[in-house]
Protein backbone atom coordinates (compact mmCIF):
# COMPACT_ATOMS: atom_id res chain seq x y z
CA UNK A 1 0.00 0.00 0.00
CA UNK A 2 1.10 3.52 -0.89
CA UNK A 3 2.84 5.52 2.02
CA UNK A 4 1.83 9.28 1.28
CA UNK A 5 1.96 12.35 3.81
CA UNK A 6 -1.38 14.76 4.02
CA UNK A 7 -2.32 18.27 5.26
CA UNK A 8 -5.61 18.78 6.78
CA UNK A 9 -8.27 20.71 7.58
CA UNK A 10 -9.88 19.37 11.07
CA UNK A 11 -13.53 20.55 12.60
CA UNK A 12 -13.57 19.67 15.76
CA UNK A 13 -16.56 20.29 18.59
CA UNK A 14 -14.88 22.14 21.83
CA UNK A 15 -16.70 21.99 24.71
CA UNK A 16 -15.35 22.85 28.28
CA UNK A 17 -17.57 20.98 30.58
CA UNK A 18 -21.05 19.51 30.47
CA UNK A 19 -22.87 22.67 31.65
CA UNK A 20 -21.65 24.85 28.80
CA UNK A 21 -22.45 25.53 25.33
CA UNK A 22 -19.71 24.15 22.75
CA UNK A 23 -18.87 24.66 19.40
CA UNK A 24 -16.71 23.65 16.14
CA UNK A 25 -13.49 25.18 16.41
CA UNK A 26 -11.00 24.33 12.62
CA UNK A 27 -7.68 23.24 13.34
CA UNK A 28 -4.81 22.52 10.93
CA UNK A 29 -2.58 19.28 10.71
CA UNK A 30 0.46 19.06 8.53
CA UNK A 31 2.49 16.38 7.50
CA UNK A 32 -0.07 13.44 8.56
CA UNK A 33 1.67 9.90 7.79
CA UNK A 34 -1.57 7.41 6.34
CA UNK A 35 -0.16 4.78 8.32
CA UNK A 36 -0.92 6.47 11.35
CA UNK A 37 -3.92 5.56 13.42
CA UNK A 38 -7.04 8.36 13.25
CA UNK A 39 -6.24 9.09 17.32
CA UNK A 40 -2.37 9.27 16.72
CA UNK A 41 -3.25 11.91 14.26
CA UNK A 42 -4.94 13.57 17.25
CA UNK A 43 -1.93 12.99 19.79
CA UNK A 44 -0.22 15.29 16.68
CA UNK A 45 -3.02 17.59 16.91
CA UNK A 46 -2.77 17.87 21.05
CA UNK A 47 0.87 18.06 20.63
CA UNK A 48 0.08 21.15 18.48
CA UNK A 49 -2.21 22.32 20.57
CA UNK A 50 -0.06 22.52 23.46
CA UNK A 51 2.91 23.90 21.65
CA UNK A 52 1.02 26.46 20.87
CA UNK A 53 -0.42 26.97 24.29
CA UNK A 54 -3.79 25.97 23.78
CA UNK A 55 -6.07 23.41 25.62
CA UNK A 56 -5.68 19.93 23.94
CA UNK A 57 -8.68 18.22 22.85
CA UNK A 58 -10.07 15.68 25.39
CA UNK A 59 -10.89 12.30 23.74
CA UNK A 60 -11.63 8.61 25.58
CA UNK A 61 -9.50 5.75 24.07
CA UNK A 62 -7.90 3.04 26.02
CA UNK A 63 -6.71 0.09 24.52
CA UNK A 64 -5.92 1.47 20.93
CA UNK A 65 -6.41 -2.23 19.66
CA UNK A 66 -9.99 -1.78 18.90
CA UNK A 67 -11.33 -4.00 21.65
CA UNK A 68 -12.05 -1.85 24.54
CA UNK A 69 -14.56 -0.32 23.37
CA UNK A 70 -13.08 3.49 24.78
CA UNK A 71 -13.11 5.66 21.51
CA UNK A 72 -15.65 7.34 20.76
CA UNK A 73 -15.41 10.01 17.64
CA UNK A 74 -18.42 10.72 15.20
CA UNK A 75 -16.26 10.97 12.38
CA UNK A 76 -17.93 13.13 9.03
CA UNK A 77 -20.94 11.50 9.94
CA UNK A 78 -20.46 8.68 10.94
CA UNK A 79 -19.88 6.75 14.92
CA UNK A 80 -16.21 5.14 14.53
CA UNK A 81 -15.38 7.08 10.95
CA UNK A 82 -15.92 6.03 7.37
CA UNK A 83 -14.79 2.01 7.30
CA UNK A 84 -17.17 -0.96 8.08
CA UNK A 85 -16.76 -2.75 11.47
CA UNK A 86 -13.79 -0.78 12.65
CA UNK A 87 -13.14 1.38 15.73
CA UNK A 88 -11.69 5.00 15.62
CA UNK A 89 -8.58 3.94 16.72
CA UNK A 90 -8.26 1.19 14.11
CA UNK A 91 -9.26 3.78 11.89
CA UNK A 92 -5.88 4.84 9.72
CA UNK A 93 -5.39 8.06 7.88
CA UNK A 94 -5.04 5.84 4.92
CA UNK A 95 -8.96 6.58 5.05
CA UNK A 96 -8.68 10.51 3.67
CA UNK A 97 -6.73 12.23 1.28
CA UNK A 98 -4.51 15.12 1.11
CA UNK A 99 -6.34 18.64 1.41
CA UNK A 100 -10.12 16.61 3.43
CA UNK A 101 -11.42 18.34 5.69
CA UNK A 102 -12.57 16.06 8.70
CA UNK A 103 -15.50 16.87 11.10
CA UNK A 104 -15.44 15.33 14.28
CA UNK A 105 -18.09 15.28 16.62
CA UNK A 106 -18.49 13.43 20.68
CA UNK A 107 -21.56 10.66 20.68
CA UNK A 108 -24.48 12.76 20.62
CA UNK A 109 -27.37 11.90 22.88
CA UNK A 110 -29.04 12.90 26.08
CA UNK A 111 -28.30 10.06 28.07
CA UNK A 112 -24.61 10.61 26.81
CA UNK A 113 -23.65 14.30 28.61
CA UNK A 114 -20.61 15.50 27.08
CA UNK A 115 -18.13 15.14 29.34
CA UNK A 116 -15.71 17.54 27.62
CA UNK A 117 -14.82 17.82 23.74
CA UNK A 118 -15.26 14.31 22.51
CA UNK A 119 -15.66 12.55 25.47
CA UNK A 120 -18.95 11.42 27.12
CA UNK A 121 -19.92 9.73 30.12
CA UNK A 122 -21.59 6.54 29.14
CA UNK A 123 -21.82 5.24 32.86
CA UNK A 124 -25.61 5.04 31.58
CA UNK A 125 -24.60 1.28 30.04
CA UNK A 126 -22.93 -0.08 33.47
CA UNK A 127 -26.26 0.78 34.91
CA UNK A 128 -28.04 -1.18 32.44
CA UNK A 129 -25.55 -4.00 32.78
CA UNK A 130 -25.69 -3.32 36.98
CA UNK A 131 -29.75 -4.33 36.19
CA UNK A 132 -29.77 -7.29 35.08
CA UNK A 133 -26.55 -8.05 32.82
CA UNK A 134 -25.48 -10.63 35.41
CA UNK A 135 -25.88 -14.37 36.49
CA UNK A 136 -25.99 -16.20 39.48
CA UNK A 137 -22.88 -18.61 40.00
CA UNK A 138 -22.29 -21.38 43.20
CA UNK A 139 -19.38 -20.55 45.27
CA UNK A 140 -16.57 -23.24 45.66
CA UNK A 141 -14.54 -24.68 43.55
CA UNK A 142 -15.11 -24.27 39.49
CA UNK A 143 -17.40 -25.84 37.75
CA UNK A 144 -15.95 -27.89 34.89
CA UNK A 145 -16.53 -25.89 31.88
CA UNK A 146 -18.09 -28.77 29.56
CA UNK A 147 -20.18 -29.98 32.36
CA UNK A 148 -23.08 -27.80 30.55
CA UNK A 149 -24.31 -29.30 26.99
CA UNK A 150 -24.90 -26.11 25.24
CA UNK A 151 -25.99 -26.26 21.70
CA UNK A 152 -23.63 -25.35 19.14
CA UNK A 153 -25.91 -22.46 17.42
CA UNK A 154 -26.43 -21.16 20.43
CA UNK A 155 -23.21 -21.18 21.50
CA UNK A 156 -22.49 -19.24 18.23
CA UNK A 157 -25.07 -16.28 18.72
CA UNK A 158 -23.98 -16.24 22.17
CA UNK A 159 -21.05 -15.17 21.35
CA UNK A 160 -21.77 -13.32 18.51
CA UNK A 161 -23.76 -10.79 20.96
CA UNK A 162 -20.94 -11.20 23.89
CA UNK A 163 -18.32 -9.35 21.23
CA UNK A 164 -20.33 -5.90 22.18
CA UNK A 165 -17.71 -3.64 23.97
CA UNK A 166 -20.70 -1.17 24.88
CA UNK A 167 -19.04 1.56 23.07
CA UNK A 168 -21.85 2.69 22.22
CA UNK A 169 -22.03 3.41 18.57
CA UNK A 170 -25.55 2.29 18.19
CA UNK A 171 -26.78 5.10 19.96
CA UNK A 172 -24.84 7.68 18.45
CA UNK A 173 -26.03 6.00 15.02
CA UNK A 174 -29.41 5.69 16.23
CA UNK A 175 -31.78 8.70 14.61
CA UNK A 176 -33.75 7.71 17.98
CA UNK A 177 -30.62 7.69 20.24
CA UNK A 178 -32.03 3.92 21.12
CA UNK A 179 -29.83 2.18 23.42
CA UNK A 180 -31.48 -1.26 22.12
CA UNK A 181 -28.77 -2.98 19.79
CA UNK A 182 -26.25 -2.73 22.77
CA UNK A 183 -29.08 -3.80 25.55
CA UNK A 184 -30.18 -6.66 23.22
CA UNK A 185 -26.42 -8.03 22.98
CA UNK A 186 -26.37 -7.58 26.55
CA UNK A 187 -29.96 -9.57 27.07
CA UNK A 188 -29.41 -12.55 24.20
CA UNK A 189 -25.49 -13.38 25.30
CA UNK A 190 -26.95 -14.65 28.34
CA UNK A 191 -30.61 -15.57 27.34
CA UNK A 192 -28.94 -17.78 24.54
CA UNK A 193 -27.00 -19.85 27.20
CA UNK A 194 -28.45 -21.90 30.61
CA UNK A 195 -26.41 -19.95 32.51
CA UNK A 196 -28.43 -16.82 31.89
CA UNK A 197 -31.44 -19.10 32.56
CA UNK A 198 -32.24 -18.65 36.03
CA UNK A 199 -32.88 -14.77 35.89
CA UNK A 200 -33.69 -14.64 31.93
CA UNK A 201 -37.24 -12.83 32.18
CA UNK A 202 -36.02 -10.35 35.18
CA UNK A 203 -33.27 -9.51 33.38
CA UNK A 204 -34.94 -8.07 30.21
CA UNK A 205 -37.86 -6.41 32.23
CA UNK A 206 -34.80 -4.53 34.37
CA UNK A 207 -32.76 -4.00 31.83
CA UNK A 208 -35.59 -2.59 29.53
CA UNK A 209 -36.81 -0.25 32.59
CA UNK A 210 -33.06 0.70 33.86
CA UNK A 211 -32.77 1.90 29.38
CA UNK A 212 -36.17 3.80 30.09
CA UNK A 213 -34.92 5.79 33.09
CA UNK A 214 -31.68 6.81 31.44
CA UNK A 215 -33.47 8.37 28.85
CA UNK A 216 -32.76 6.65 25.31
CA UNK A 217 -35.38 6.35 22.69
CA UNK A 218 -37.16 3.53 21.52
CA UNK A 219 -36.24 1.18 18.41
CA UNK A 220 -37.71 1.64 15.28
CA UNK A 221 -35.72 -1.11 13.52
CA UNK A 222 -34.05 1.41 10.72
CA UNK A 223 -30.68 -0.53 11.06
CA UNK A 224 -28.40 2.32 11.33
CA UNK A 225 -26.63 0.84 14.39
CA UNK A 226 -25.98 -2.48 12.99
CA UNK A 227 -24.59 -0.87 9.71
CA UNK A 228 -22.03 1.12 12.52
CA UNK A 229 -21.08 -1.13 15.01
CA UNK A 230 -17.84 -1.55 15.13
CA UNK A 231 -18.46 -5.37 15.73
CA UNK A 232 -21.33 -6.55 13.85
CA UNK A 233 -23.41 -6.87 16.36
CA UNK A 234 -27.15 -8.36 14.40
CA UNK A 235 -30.19 -6.42 14.56
CA UNK A 236 -31.22 -10.05 15.19
CA UNK A 237 -30.70 -9.15 18.77
CA UNK A 238 -32.91 -6.55 18.74
CA UNK A 239 -35.82 -8.72 17.83
CA UNK A 240 -34.54 -11.52 20.47
CA UNK A 241 -34.70 -8.88 22.89
CA UNK A 242 -38.79 -8.23 21.67
CA UNK A 243 -39.72 -12.05 22.06
CA UNK A 244 -37.87 -11.97 25.33
CA UNK A 245 -39.73 -8.90 26.79
CA UNK A 246 -42.91 -10.17 25.51
CA UNK A 247 -42.30 -13.43 26.71
CA UNK A 248 -41.68 -12.36 29.73
CA UNK A 249 -44.78 -9.71 30.49
CA UNK A 250 -47.00 -12.41 29.61
CA UNK A 251 -45.86 -15.07 31.53
CA UNK A 252 -45.51 -12.56 35.09
CA UNK A 253 -46.61 -13.44 37.97
CA UNK A 254 -48.26 -10.55 38.44
CA UNK B 1 -44.28 -5.99 36.01
CA UNK B 2 -47.78 -4.21 35.49
CA UNK B 3 -49.63 -4.37 31.97
CA UNK B 4 -49.33 -0.50 32.17
CA UNK B 5 -45.25 -0.40 32.90
CA UNK B 6 -45.43 -3.30 30.15
CA UNK B 7 -46.88 -1.43 27.13
CA UNK B 8 -45.03 2.17 28.70
CA UNK B 9 -42.03 0.73 28.05
CA UNK B 10 -40.32 1.99 25.27
CA UNK B 11 -40.24 -1.98 23.43
CA UNK B 12 -44.16 -2.22 24.97
CA UNK B 13 -45.31 1.26 22.67
CA UNK B 14 -43.44 0.09 19.66
CA UNK B 15 -45.56 -3.82 20.60
CA UNK B 16 -48.62 -1.34 20.16
CA UNK B 17 -47.63 0.10 16.66
CA UNK B 18 -46.62 -3.57 15.56
CA UNK B 19 -49.89 -5.06 16.98
CA UNK B 20 -51.89 -2.49 14.99
CA UNK B 21 -49.69 -2.02 12.36
CA UNK B 22 -50.58 -5.57 11.32
CA UNK B 23 -54.47 -5.08 12.12
CA UNK B 24 -53.97 -2.51 9.67
CA UNK B 25 -52.05 -4.42 7.17
CA UNK B 26 -55.09 -7.05 7.26
CA UNK B 27 -57.50 -4.08 6.92
CA UNK B 28 -56.07 -3.02 3.20
CA UNK B 29 -56.13 -7.02 2.03
CA UNK B 30 -59.91 -7.03 2.75
CA UNK B 31 -60.12 -3.10 1.62
CA UNK B 32 -58.23 -3.74 -1.87
CA UNK B 33 -59.98 -7.27 -2.47
CA UNK B 34 -63.41 -5.55 -1.90
CA UNK B 35 -62.39 -2.64 -3.96
CA UNK B 36 -61.09 -5.01 -6.42
CA UNK B 37 -64.31 -6.08 -7.12
CA UNK B 38 -64.75 -2.87 -9.41
CA UNK B 39 -62.31 -5.03 -12.11
CA UNK B 40 -65.20 -7.22 -12.40
CA UNK B 41 -65.81 -4.51 -15.17
CA UNK B 42 -63.44 -5.71 -17.24
CA UNK B 43 -64.72 -9.15 -17.74
CA UNK B 44 -68.36 -8.35 -18.13
CA UNK B 45 -68.73 -4.41 -19.27
CA UNK B 46 -72.75 -4.85 -18.12
CA UNK B 47 -71.80 -5.83 -15.04
CA UNK B 48 -71.35 -1.43 -14.05
CA UNK B 49 -69.99 -2.33 -10.63
CA UNK B 50 -72.83 -4.83 -9.59
CA UNK B 51 -70.35 -7.23 -7.95
CA UNK B 52 -68.39 -3.85 -6.16
CA UNK B 53 -71.75 -2.14 -5.02
CA UNK B 54 -73.18 -5.42 -3.17
CA UNK B 55 -70.05 -6.37 -1.99
CA UNK B 56 -69.80 -2.83 -0.12
CA UNK B 57 -73.75 -3.07 0.59
CA UNK B 58 -72.69 -6.11 2.55
CA UNK B 59 -69.79 -4.49 4.03
CA UNK B 60 -72.21 -1.77 5.71
CA UNK B 61 -75.23 -3.82 6.46
CA UNK B 62 -73.99 -6.30 8.59
CA UNK B 63 -73.42 -5.69 12.40
CA UNK B 64 -70.28 -7.73 13.19
CA UNK B 65 -68.74 -5.74 10.44
CA UNK B 66 -69.46 -2.48 12.08
CA UNK B 67 -68.25 -3.60 15.40
CA UNK B 68 -64.91 -4.49 13.19
CA UNK B 69 -64.90 -1.30 11.92
CA UNK B 70 -65.39 0.34 15.63
CA UNK B 71 -62.17 -1.70 15.83
CA UNK B 72 -60.48 -0.81 13.26
CA UNK B 73 -60.86 3.21 13.98
CA UNK B 74 -59.61 2.43 17.60
CA UNK B 75 -56.49 0.52 16.17
CA UNK B 76 -56.07 3.82 13.72
CA UNK B 77 -56.34 5.78 16.34
CA UNK B 78 -54.14 4.17 18.52
CA UNK B 79 -51.87 3.45 15.84
CA UNK B 80 -51.50 7.28 14.87
CA UNK B 81 -51.92 9.02 18.52
CA UNK B 82 -48.69 6.27 19.51
CA UNK B 83 -46.66 6.97 16.48
CA UNK B 84 -46.65 10.44 17.25
CA UNK B 85 -46.08 10.22 20.55
CA UNK B 86 -43.12 8.03 19.95
CA UNK B 87 -41.80 10.10 16.96
CA UNK B 88 -41.71 12.93 19.14
CA UNK B 89 -40.22 11.20 22.56
CA UNK B 90 -37.49 9.87 20.17
CA UNK B 91 -36.70 13.30 18.95
CA UNK B 92 -36.62 15.06 22.25
CA UNK B 93 -33.35 12.07 22.96
CA UNK B 94 -31.12 14.07 21.07
CA UNK B 95 -31.26 17.61 22.07
CA UNK B 96 -28.27 18.57 20.01
CA UNK B 97 -27.90 17.13 16.93
CA UNK B 98 -25.36 16.44 15.07
CA UNK B 99 -23.86 18.74 12.30
CA UNK B 100 -23.21 15.87 9.60
CA UNK B 101 -26.23 13.38 9.58
CA UNK B 102 -25.56 9.56 9.48
CA UNK B 103 -27.86 8.22 6.69
CA UNK B 104 -25.92 5.60 4.88
CA UNK B 105 -26.93 2.64 7.47
CA UNK B 106 -30.40 2.65 7.06
CA UNK B 107 -33.26 3.41 4.04
CA UNK B 108 -34.82 7.19 4.01
CA UNK B 109 -38.27 5.24 4.44
CA UNK B 110 -37.10 3.79 7.69
CA UNK B 111 -36.39 7.05 9.01
CA UNK B 112 -39.43 9.43 7.56
CA UNK B 113 -41.84 6.99 9.23
CA UNK B 114 -43.31 9.99 11.12
CA UNK B 115 -43.80 12.25 7.58
CA UNK B 116 -44.70 9.44 5.53
CA UNK B 117 -47.39 8.29 8.37
CA UNK B 118 -48.60 12.26 8.05
CA UNK B 119 -48.77 12.72 4.17
CA UNK B 120 -51.00 9.11 4.99
CA UNK B 121 -53.17 10.81 7.27
CA UNK B 122 -53.95 13.65 5.08
CA UNK B 123 -54.71 11.86 2.33
CA UNK B 124 -56.65 9.66 4.45
CA UNK B 125 -58.84 12.68 5.83
CA UNK B 126 -59.56 13.58 2.17
CA UNK B 127 -60.45 9.69 1.54
CA UNK B 128 -63.04 9.26 4.14
CA UNK B 129 -64.20 12.95 3.40
CA UNK B 130 -64.82 11.28 -0.07
CA UNK B 131 -66.47 7.89 0.74
CA UNK B 132 -67.24 6.89 4.55
CA UNK B 133 -68.59 10.13 5.00
CA UNK B 134 -70.66 9.70 2.23
CA UNK B 135 -72.00 5.98 2.76
CA UNK B 136 -72.27 5.89 6.29
CA UNK B 137 -73.80 9.92 7.03
CA UNK B 138 -74.35 12.36 4.12
CA UNK B 139 -75.17 10.39 1.38
CA UNK B 140 -74.23 13.48 -0.85
CA UNK B 141 -73.72 12.46 -4.61
CA UNK B 142 -75.19 8.51 -3.84
CA UNK B 143 -77.79 7.31 -5.74
CA UNK B 144 -79.98 4.18 -5.11
CA UNK B 145 -79.24 1.25 -7.27
CA UNK B 146 -81.35 -1.80 -6.77
CA UNK B 147 -80.69 -5.67 -7.35
CA UNK B 148 -82.71 -8.41 -6.78
CA UNK B 149 -85.30 -5.60 -5.18
CA UNK B 150 -82.91 -4.80 -2.52
CA UNK B 151 -81.81 -0.73 -3.00
CA UNK B 152 -78.43 -0.15 -1.92
CA UNK B 153 -75.96 2.90 -2.40
CA UNK B 154 -74.31 2.82 -6.10
CA UNK B 155 -71.00 3.40 -4.75
CA UNK B 156 -69.63 2.51 -7.99
CA UNK B 157 -70.98 5.48 -9.27
CA UNK B 158 -69.70 7.58 -6.67
CA UNK B 159 -66.46 6.20 -6.99
CA UNK B 160 -66.82 7.34 -10.79
CA UNK B 161 -67.74 10.73 -10.32
CA UNK B 162 -64.49 11.23 -7.77
CA UNK B 163 -62.11 9.68 -9.97
CA UNK B 164 -63.07 12.13 -12.64
CA UNK B 165 -60.50 14.60 -11.73
CA UNK B 166 -56.75 14.96 -12.31
CA UNK B 167 -55.96 16.15 -8.98
CA UNK B 168 -57.90 13.63 -7.08
CA UNK B 169 -56.45 10.87 -8.71
CA UNK B 170 -52.80 12.62 -8.17
CA UNK B 171 -53.74 13.05 -4.62
CA UNK B 172 -54.70 9.47 -4.22
CA UNK B 173 -51.47 8.03 -6.07
CA UNK B 174 -49.44 10.42 -3.49
CA UNK B 175 -51.06 8.66 -0.64
CA UNK B 176 -50.67 5.19 -2.16
CA UNK B 177 -47.09 5.88 -2.95
CA UNK B 178 -46.18 6.92 0.64
CA UNK B 179 -48.65 3.77 2.00
CA UNK B 180 -46.11 2.15 -0.11
CA UNK B 181 -43.14 3.07 1.69
CA UNK B 182 -44.80 3.43 5.00
CA UNK B 183 -45.54 -0.41 4.63
CA UNK B 184 -41.89 -1.81 3.25
CA UNK B 185 -40.49 -0.60 6.55
CA UNK B 186 -43.29 -1.20 8.77
CA UNK B 187 -43.98 -4.47 7.87
CA UNK B 188 -41.16 -5.75 8.49
CA UNK B 189 -40.57 -3.88 11.28
CA UNK B 190 -43.61 -4.83 13.52
CA UNK B 191 -42.84 -8.63 13.26
CA UNK B 192 -39.59 -7.66 14.60
CA UNK B 193 -40.86 -5.95 17.09
CA UNK B 194 -43.31 -9.28 18.07
CA UNK B 195 -40.11 -10.88 18.74
CA UNK B 196 -39.69 -12.64 15.56
CA UNK B 197 -36.23 -13.53 15.17
CA UNK B 198 -35.30 -16.60 13.40
CA UNK B 199 -33.61 -15.79 10.11
CA UNK B 200 -35.74 -17.71 8.26
CA UNK B 201 -38.75 -15.73 9.12
CA UNK B 202 -37.49 -12.51 8.76
CA UNK B 203 -36.19 -13.28 5.54
CA UNK B 204 -39.28 -14.45 4.56
CA UNK B 205 -41.25 -11.95 5.75
CA UNK B 206 -38.74 -8.96 4.54
CA UNK B 207 -39.68 -10.56 1.03
CA UNK B 208 -43.33 -10.92 1.47
CA UNK B 209 -43.18 -7.30 2.95
CA UNK B 210 -42.00 -5.73 0.28
CA UNK B 211 -44.24 -7.87 -2.21
CA UNK B 212 -47.19 -6.62 -0.17
CA UNK B 213 -46.22 -2.75 -0.10
CA UNK B 214 -45.97 -2.88 -3.95
CA UNK B 215 -48.61 -5.28 -4.64
CA UNK B 216 -51.51 -3.28 -2.40
CA UNK B 217 -50.27 0.29 -3.81
CA UNK B 218 -50.49 -0.60 -7.14
CA UNK B 219 -53.81 -2.18 -7.03
CA UNK B 220 -55.20 1.13 -5.09
CA UNK B 221 -53.64 2.96 -7.78
CA UNK B 222 -55.24 1.72 -10.30
CA UNK B 223 -59.04 1.69 -9.28
CA UNK B 224 -58.61 5.95 -10.11
CA UNK B 225 -56.83 5.51 -13.05
CA UNK B 226 -58.86 2.82 -14.24
CA UNK B 227 -62.14 5.21 -13.73
CA UNK B 228 -60.42 8.28 -15.40
CA UNK B 229 -58.56 5.93 -18.64
CA UNK B 230 -62.21 4.71 -19.18
CA UNK B 231 -61.24 0.90 -18.82
CA UNK B 232 -64.38 0.91 -16.55
CA UNK B 233 -67.06 2.56 -15.65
Amino acid sequence: MEHYHMNLNLKVWRQKNTNTKGDFKTYQVKNISSEMSFLEMFDVLNEQLITEGEEPVAFDHDCREGICGMCSMYINGKPHGPWQANTTCQLHMRAFKDGDTIVVEPWRANAFPVIKDLTVDRSSFDRIIQAGGYISVNTGNAVDGNALPINKDNADNSFAAAMCIGCGACVAACKNSSAMLFLSAKVSHLALLPQGEPERKSRVMNMVAQMDKEGFGACTNTGACEATCPKEISLTNIARLNSEYLGASLSADK
Amino acid sequence: MTWKQVFTSSVGKKLVMGLTGISLVLFLIVHAGINACIFADLVDPEENGAMFNKAAHFMGSTVLIRIMEIGLFAGIILHIYQGYLLTLENKQKRAIGYAVTYKDGSKWYSRSMGLLGTLILLFLILHLYHFWVSARFTHQGLDPVTYNGIEMHNMFALMKVTFSEWWIIAVYSAGCISLAYHLAHGFQSAFRTLGVYNNRYTLMLTSIGYAYSIIIALVFILMPISFKMGWIG
